[in-house]
């Protein structure tokens, strides 16, 4: 059978969904970032919603969210997208609201806003991108960076010592009683990100049960901060990150199982 | 036995060359170009285009959605 057989429009089996816009993405080849993207867009696309979506993008990285995704959408100030999705959230209750954010904003500055509206039960989705640095500013250190791991700003690696420790945000939350469904997932290999689609689908759908606030953390790579090639950063993810944020669901339906 | 069949389709200016679509496929049919794309990157090619069965796998880890998928499902020819 010829190729040219097989590529015909009825037996499509896989493409890039229409809530991405066909700008190039602007991300670093192998990044994570366009994986987690395009799960969020197949979510609102698969669900239907998306007229009645409004996402909030994050100052960083994500900061061109906006470009990418061809839904609604707002940038706030670093760190205030839990906040700013309060308020959108409390106008239009019935509209789904996610933020999209990465851990320099999330677990750094944003560390209030997020505390406080996983607390208060705000029935949104955060989807909390930990690739363990700053990114976008060149690698420094991030609360998230693990201990020993070489950034731009820890040269020698992190010496807990001197530099406190990293700060574990998605069992941190699951502990406040206002958020519904915490879980952490990673999108390096095939399976993984099919997993991780379930658990973006799940925290979407959560928001209309009104019951919480549902966060979903994604274990990504950033390999030019890291100075690796993406098959070499994805290697060093599953080797060094995972053990340290392993992943599962950490609160399922109001209840902790972890 | 029915088998299945694929194809890819890589849109070859988007292609970055990260090259984990390379390491995603369980039949070994991706390679990277030798030729450069208009940003200087290796693309992502069919190489081994008789064993893709369209499992998707390449298209679900390429973080720029430059990979489209097709299958078909065949009957053996023996």
């Amino acid at each position: 059978m010829d190729i040219k057989d097989i590529i015909k429009e009825e037996n499509l089996v896989y493409k890039k969904t229409d809530c991405m816009t066909d700008n190039v993405l602007s991300y670093c080849p192998g990044c994570g970032h366009g994986v987690i993207h395009r799960l969020c867009m197949e979510v609102v696309d698969e669900m239907d919603i998306v007229a009645d979506t409004i996402g909030v993008a994050s100052v960083g990285c994500s900061v061109l969210a906006y470009d990418f995704m061809n839904i609604d959408m707002t940038g706030v100030p670093h760190g205030r997208a839990p906040a700013v999705a309060t308020g959108i959230k409390r106008t239009w209750p019935d509209k789904f609201v996610f933020t999209y954010q990465g851990d320099g904003d999330l677990a750094a500055i944003g560390t209030a806003e997020t505390i406080h509206a996983c607390n208060r039960g705000e029935n949104i989705t955060i989807i909390f991108v930990n690739n363990g640095i700053y990114g976008m500013t060149g690698g420094q250190m991030a609360p998230t960076t693990l201990p020993g791991m070489k950034s731009s700003t820890t040269p020698y690696g992190r010496e807990i010592a001197l530099m406190g420790n990293p700060i574990k945000m998605t069992e941190l939350v699951a502990e406040l009683p206002g958020t519904y469904y915490v879980t952490r997932q990673a999108v390096h290999t095939p399976a993984l990100v099919r997993k991780a689609k379930k658990a973006i689908r799940t925290a979407f759908e959560n928001q209309k049960l009104k019951k919480g606030l549902s966060l979903v953390e994604v274990v990504s790579n950033c390999n030019s901060g890291w100075k690796m090639t993406p098959v070499q950063s994805n290697q060093w993810l599953e080797e060094n990150m995972l053990p340290f944020y392993p992943l599962g669901d950490i609160k399922v339906e109001g209840k902790k199982v972890k | 036995m029915a088998k299945n069949r694929g194809a890819i389709v890589v849109d070859i200016e988007k292609c970055k060359g990260c090259e984990l679509c390379v390491g995603s496929c369980p039949t070994q049919v991706i390679k990277m170009a030798p030729e450069v794309n208009g940003k200087g990157y290796r693309y992502a090619f069919m190489e081994n285009p008789d064993a893709c069965t369209g499992c998707a796998n390449c298209a679900v880890v390429c973080p720029d959605g430059v990979i489209t998928v097709y299958r078909v499902k065949v009957e053996a020819e023996n």
